[in-house]
């Protein structure tokens, strides 16, 4: 019986592969993974992987808000919540010999049917002694123009430093400022509502839609004294293209970064136990005998270890590092590969151009790595593909039961943190849906391109 | 029968060491968390018997002299003085949970309030039983019939459809398809109850019906993700059968082809289905750990979860153990009855 490894050419393979749609279908989904990967490598930054369990990094986001596509259906649209920084502003700059008024403008398009949930209005600013004054103008759709709040900063301690805060909607100078507008409505408006009072039509009781611009202007009295940061933060409901979670982090995020980490956990895993059991069941069949049969005791006794139970074990006694239980996921993961290549190897060993090479005085080892595992390549690129998704569903089955690395989101963590806090009761679908979705896509990849390669390479799969 | 019976002398050696191997592990992995648990137990005890028996004391150092000799003598008394590795203590840990004296725990009772370790175990396991054996066998049923039907159709829409559903299903993590279900069924149509323990009494004549009202939505997720997979290796192994010459005989002389398929290649084809349905069931505690953690489940995997929680470690050895025990007595019992039906096995 001859192998197929030993007929099959690399060109063979790949033309072979080409012909097969579900491989290349798995490629397709790889490569959109690791575009994901470059991405977030590349365009987040790497504090929001840093401080994913951090509360205060996501303290401006709103807490469980849908994704904002979800307004583009028929019904009613539901205020998206928006986040706007300096950069996001247009600045200009009037100076009046020391006084200096720096005015930054944010304009919002509110096209939606609800009002917004309350507002907020950052600031940083660095300054010494006299204390900058701070003036919040709203212009509305209709041309009227509201000046909400007007006030001087806190008091500065020492000779310079930075203060940065935030005004809040129920702030109640904001109310008071209001009360001198509520004539202009020809209804009764409530001041100390003013993520009501300020998006409503004056004639008749609804919402005023439209562009709003909303000046922030910064009265500085000193030189030295200078803007760092400004903002406008609208509350909403829904939020970014995968909404939040209960911890207001931007589900978006997590994902994106679990691409990586299940890639390298998958890939890692899958590697170092297809090489390990590669080298033992070779090594095994090649020797036979008495070495044979003790290798796989051992691999027996493996295979019957329970996997799961004693990987929650592991991770409890030993640590969670992701390094830790990718190691973990190695230990029972070889045993597969060991088996297919032994029993492989059995045959391979009495080819002809191996018992010559016997003949010629070969050294085991050179033998083992220069004529029987080359032969086995093919099939090792198959099988580690296919052993891919098995250790991304294991890591995931950790995360799960609250056992994985603590200090990175992946995605069976994200899940775990939807279920503890009970996601499906409350109707969170895009907490729950998107990581469930993306390991399966991810171990759906892999199992696609290694069953294509096994049909090609595996003399076994391929007589069907 | 020379051969046989030396097949059956290895394997019962082999079962041995796998047993053996599993509880070092587990208990080496376990130990030094054990001391500790143990001595702060006893510890807690101790300043638990001062404040009720009322025990005054001159100085603070006093009171903390009475507590650190109390404690001393408690431990040596329970021979944990020496540390878990000590060849007494390991071995007595070893030899007693071999016989299944699994000692009793330290948080987790049995719904009857037993703090015996194996009373707790054997209360849960009957439900887990109950839950994947039932779900084996209608997962099971549906593989034969699909099986066999794609594999007479070998190629066509339909084989091409149930190949890569079982590709698809494959790559499901089942606990979230669960929490998928849970969402759907018992949250945004109330046709399921969202958490599976049963809220009868088991003394109540309803509770075996209650009892099977919770189990379908676990029931209906394991059938559903593990369906296609069964389905795609029967059609494997049938369409193996369908390929020997004796079927292409029985073709010739015009035996109708789905009797051919269900019957002659199905049965044929059975030695190799059988096991490995014996296998993935006794092999189902590990996905019982999730499964019954999402569907809250009654089970040993939700008691496994609980444990690890709490880090009850008589529970944690004890089912490890015992879950190890179910799943080697099933390979042997496969292994040797395989071996004995077909002769080919115990010369590989």
């Amino acid at each position: 019986m001859t192998t197929a490894a030993k007929v099959l050419s690399r060109r063979d393979v790949v033309k072979q592969f080409k012909r097969s749609k579900s491989g290349l279908a798995g490629i397709a989904i790889l490569l959109g993974l690791l575009v994901m990967t470059i991405y977030s490598v590349a365009a987040i930054p790497l504090e929001s992987y840093r401080n994913w369990n951090s509360p205060a990094y996501w303290v401006d986001l709103p807490k469980a808000a849908a994704p904002a596509w979800t307004n583009f259906g028929f019904g009613p649209k539901i205020p998206e919540h928006t986040v706007q920084h300096m950069k996001d502003a247009t600045v200009s700059t009037i100076t009046e010999g020391p006084l200096r008024a720096e005015v930054h403008s944010y304009t919002l398009d509110f096209n939606y049917d609800f009002y917004p949930s309350d507002f907020m209005l950052l600031y940083a600013v660095r300054y010494g002694d006299t204390q900058p004054i701070l003036q919040v103008d709203v212009v509305r759709p209709d041309g009227q123009e509201f000046m909400i709040y007007f006030a001087s900063l806190p008091t500065s301690q020492q000779e310079s430093n930075e203060f940065s805060g935030r005004v809040f909607s129920t702030d109640r100078s904001i109310a008071e400022n209001l009360r001198d507008y509520a004539n202009l409505f020809s209804y009764k408006q409530d001041p100390s509502r003013p993520q009501v009072m300020i998006f409503s039509d004056a004639q008749e009781n609804k919402i005023l839609k439209g562009e709003y611009t909303i000046r922030e202007t910064f009265y500085v009295f000193n030189d030295m004294d200078s803007v760092q940061d400004s903002g406008v933060i609208l509350g909403g409901r829904v939020f970014g293209l995968m909404g939040t979670d209960e911890m207001r982090r931007d589900l978006a995020i997590g994902i994106l970064w679990g691409a990586p980490v299940a890639l390298f956990i998958g890939l890692t895993v899958a590697l170092a136990s297809v090489l390990i059991g590669l080298i033992y069941g070779v090594f095994a069949g090649y020797k036979g005998r008495r070495t044979d049969e003790g290798l796989m005791r051992i691999n027996d006794v493996f295979y019957s270890l329970p996997a799961l139970p004693l990987l929650v074990i592991l991770s409890v006694t030993v640590g969670r590092s992701i390094f830790l239980i990718t190691g973990f996921l190695v230990i029972f993961g070889w045993v597969g590969m060991a088996k297919v290549s032994r029993s492989l190897a059995l045959q391979l060993k009495n080819m002809q151009y191996v018992e010559a090479s016997k003949l010629m005085g070969q050294s085991d080892t050179k033998i083992i790595f220069k004529h029987i595992i080359p032969q086995l390549i093919p099939l090792t690129f198959a099988s580690i593909a296919i052993a891919v998704p098995g250790a991304i569903l294991g890591e995931a089955a950790l995360s799960f039961l609250g056992l994985g690395d603590p200090s990175i989101p992946t995605w069976g963590q994200i899940l775990h943190e939807a279920n503890s806090a009970g996601a499906a009761s409350t109707g969170l679908w895009w907490w729950i849906v998107p990581p469930g979705l993306m390991i399966a896509i991810t171990g759906l990849s892999f199992a696609l391109v290694g069953n294509a390669l096994d049909a090609i390479v595996n003399p076994r799969s391929r007589r069907i | 029968m020379g051969g046989f019976g030396r097949f059956v002398a290895k394997r019962s050696i082999n079962m041995i060491i796998v047993l053996f191997a599993t509880l070092v592990l587990t208990i080496s992995l376990l130990g030094p968390t054990m001391d500790k648990i143990l001595v702060e137990a006893i510890n807690f005890n101790v300043v638990e018997q001062i404040t009720i028996k009322e025990l005054e004391f001159q100085t603070a150092d006093d009171r903390q002299k009475y507590i650190d000799d109390q404690v001393a003598l408690q431990t040596s008394t329970l021979g944990l003085d020496e540390p878990w590795y000590s060849p007494k203590r390991f071995t007595n840990t070893v030899l007693k949970v071999m016989v299944l004296d699994l000692g009793r725990s330290n948080y987790l009772t049995s719904d009857s309030g037993s703090s015996n370790v194996r009373d707790i175990i054997l209360e849960k396991l009957p439900r887990t039983l109950l839950l994947f054996s039932s779900s084996t066998l209608i997962i099971t049923m549906i593989g034969l019939y699909l099986g066999a039907f794609v594999a007479n159709r070998s190629g066509s829409v339909w084989d091409r459809l149930n190949s890569s559903f079982a590709v698809f299903s494959g790559s499901f993590p089942i606990w979230w398809v669960g929490m998928l279900m849970i969402f759907a069924f018992a949250f945004t149509y109330h046709i399921f109850p969202p958490n599976s323990t049963p809220e009868t009494s088991p003394s109540d004549p309803f509770y075996a019906l209650d009892l099977l009202y919770h189990m379908s939505l676990p029931l209906i997720t394991i059938v559903l993700v593990g369906f296609g997979a069964w389905a795609y290796m029967v059609r494997y192994f049938v369409v193996g059968v369908l390929s020997e010459d004796y079927i292409a005989a029985k073709r010739t002389i015009g035996v109708p082809e789905k009797r051919i398929v269900y019957s002659h290649a199905l049965k044929n084809a059975a030695p190799p289905i059988v096991t490995v349905i014996a296998l993935s069931l006794a092999a189902s505690f590990g996905g019982a750990i999730t499964v019954e953690a999402v569907f809250g489940w009654p089970g040993m995997g939700q008691l496994y979860y609980a444990a690890i929680g709490f880090l009850d470690i008589p529970i944690i050895i004890g089912l490890t153990y015992i879950s190890t025990v179910i799943f080697i007595i099933t390979v042997f019992i496969t292994d040797i009855t395989y071996a004995y039906l077909d002769p080919r096995v115990k010369v590989a």
